[in-house]
């Protein structure tokens, strides 16, 4: 088969409801996570005998093999997850699924995220044994929030941002998630009076400048670009995909910390950046909206810088002016990302993606044409892909 | 009395930085560099990363440190520490101790006083059953 037909594309994306952490009591994670495939796989017109891969990312808790049986996916012939923690293989799991349909190594490939925090372990709470644990956890540092409250910190300090622009994040994807019916916020507002009399988590961070705590599944879809071609339901094209880390990075700020200095308050993404790009053939300035993997809101600042939305220590002024709203020059987060849609570590951000392509998205941005989204920001490895309208 | 309980987690030591961590249980904080070409490495690992030479030398660091970045946590992730908010945690950057940033604790100061390139002073906690670890305070 010649590459333009073996192209990939994603066909199909699935969701669970999405709640706080919890919510979910009377169905397993692992039931959510199957439930959220066959959604997609309905959306996209395909049926679990036509699945062939899977893909996952940083310690997936449904077993590739264990799904396989549980859907009856007659053949499995690719199953991967990337490493790392937290979410910055998200994209890369996407990355994956296209490695393998554009080589041939399978047709059909699922990448999917299931967590229900009630019945398992909370993210932001100690007790993962992670590589390097010895040199954060005697020392108090036990969560993500407190580990990228240090990156924060630091870019704070090299760059104008400020408490304000960190807030303005919060605010846009609050007034995003009020206007998505699916959103665990979408019933609450939130003011800047709010958000300003939010607790400290971890200093420079807020309470709001988190990310939620989930219930919820989240699956996508991805075959060759001849068989969207026989499906009914209109396909995204992936443009481009990267995942990856810099040099000397390690285990980043869910270990030791000792980036290089040039690195340390960035996303880990310049290299990702500049490939993503690159293989796409487009500028930032091209991207109609953008969907960037919010755990942390000031990370967010730093990505817009990174992927060269604007120019360092410009990112401040950038959100101030309205940019990322969903009337701006660069709506951000239209689903409400993980700050007020969902955690779902990335993979609620693809679907958006694919909503705002579709011309299906709560806030759609008129025309949109093309996407960013990335997967964790300045762990390792991180990832991004750009999708495009069909 | 140590900073924090006994609850609290400690170091784990493993085949690759056990030395780091018996040079702390003997109040000796010190950072490995390669034997052959001199690059320091942080966390330890097994090779040297610039020219893979596997001998390594422990270099004392000196007793003050900069802080490079800090966060001062209020949400407690851990049983241990939730009598003991809010703390401070902080990367540190030594002289004389080429492209090392380490993660500890400042104490003794307030949240309002912390600054980037503030000097701190080491200083060993006790933790119990003959470990120690260093910590932190304003040098002034």
């Amino acid at each position: 088969m010649n590459a333009s037909k073996r192209r990939p594309a994603i066909v199909g994306t699935g969701q669970s409801e999405y709640t706080k952490w919890g919510g979910i009591q009377d169905r397993s994670q692992f039931r959510i996570t199957a439930e959220a495939i066959l959604a997609a796989l309905a959306d996209a017109g395909l049926t679990a005998d036509d699945v062939d891969g899977f893909a996952s990312f940083s310690n997936d808790g449904n077993e590739a093999p264990v799904m396989q049986a549980a859907l009856g996916v007659p053949e499995l012939r690719w199953s991967s997850m990337v490493w790392g923690g937290g979410g910055g293989g998200s994209c890369a799991a996407v990355a994956q699924a296209v490695a393998a349909v554009d080589s041939g190594h399978a047709d059909v490939v699922v990448v999917y995220r299931g967590l229900c925090q009630g019945q398992g372990r909370r993210f932001g709470q100690a007790g993962a044994h992670r590589t390097h644990g010895s040199f954060t956890a005697p020392f108090g540092l036990f969560a993500p929030s407190q580990m990228l409250a240090l990156m924060v910190q630091r870019f704070m300090f090299e760059t104008p941002a400020t408490s304000d622009h960190l807030c303005e994040i919060a605010l846009s994807s609050r007034a995003n998630a009020n206007r998505n019916p699916n959103a665990v916020m979408r019933d609450r507002t939130l003011s800047r009076e709010e958000y300003f009399a939010s607790r400290w988590i971890a200093e420079p961070l807020r309470l709001f400048d988190c990310c939620l705590e989930t219930d919820g599944a989240a699956a996508v879809v991805i075959t060759t670009a001849e068989r969207a071609r026989d499906l009914d339901r209109q396909s995204v094209d992936i443009l481009a995909a990267a995942h990856g880390s810099g040099p000397g990075w390690n285990t980043g700020p869910l270990g030791a910390h000792n980036m290089p200095d040039a690195d340390y308050a960035s996303t880990n993404n310049r290299r990702i950046a500049r490939e993503l790009f690159a293989r796409a053939g487009l500028a930032p300035g091209e991207i109609d909206t953008v969907q960037i993997y919010d755990h942390f809101s000031g990370l967010v600042l730093m990505a817009l810088e990174d992927f060269g939305f604007c120019g360092r220590g410009e990112s401040g002024d950038f959100v101030a002016s309205g940019a990322i709203r969903r009337d701006g020059s660069l709506p951000l987060n239209t689903s409400g990302g993980q700050l007020s849609e969902a955690y779902v570590h990335g993979v609620n951000l693809i679907i958006e993606g694919v909503r705002q392509l579709r011309g299906e998205s709560c806030n759609q941005v008129a025309d949109a044409r093309t996407c960013l989204v990335t997967g964790g920001l300045g762990v390792s490895p991180t990832s991004a892909i750009i999708l495009g309208r069909s | 009395m140590a900073l924090f309980p006994d609850i609290m987690p400690r170091p784990e030591p493993n085949m690759d930085d056990a030395a780091f961590w018996e040079n702390c249980a003997a109040r000796r904080l010190a950072f490995q560099a390669c034997a052959a070409c001199g690059v320091f490495r942080h966390p330890p690992s097994p090779l040297c990363p610039a020219c893979h030479a596997p001998e390594t030398r422990w270099v004392d660091a000196p007793g003050t440190a900069e802080i490079y970045s800090f966060t001062v946590v209020h949400y407690p992730s851990h049983p241990a520490v939730r009598e003991h908010l809010p703390y401070v945690v902080a990367v540190l950057r030594f002289d004389g101790i080429e492209g090392v940033k380490f993660v500890s604790n400042v104490t003794g100061v307030s949240a309002e006083k912390l600054r980037i390139g503030m000097k701190v002073r080491l200083w060993w906690d006790d933790i119990g059953e003959g470990m120690h670890l260093p910590r932190f305070r304003p040098a002034q």
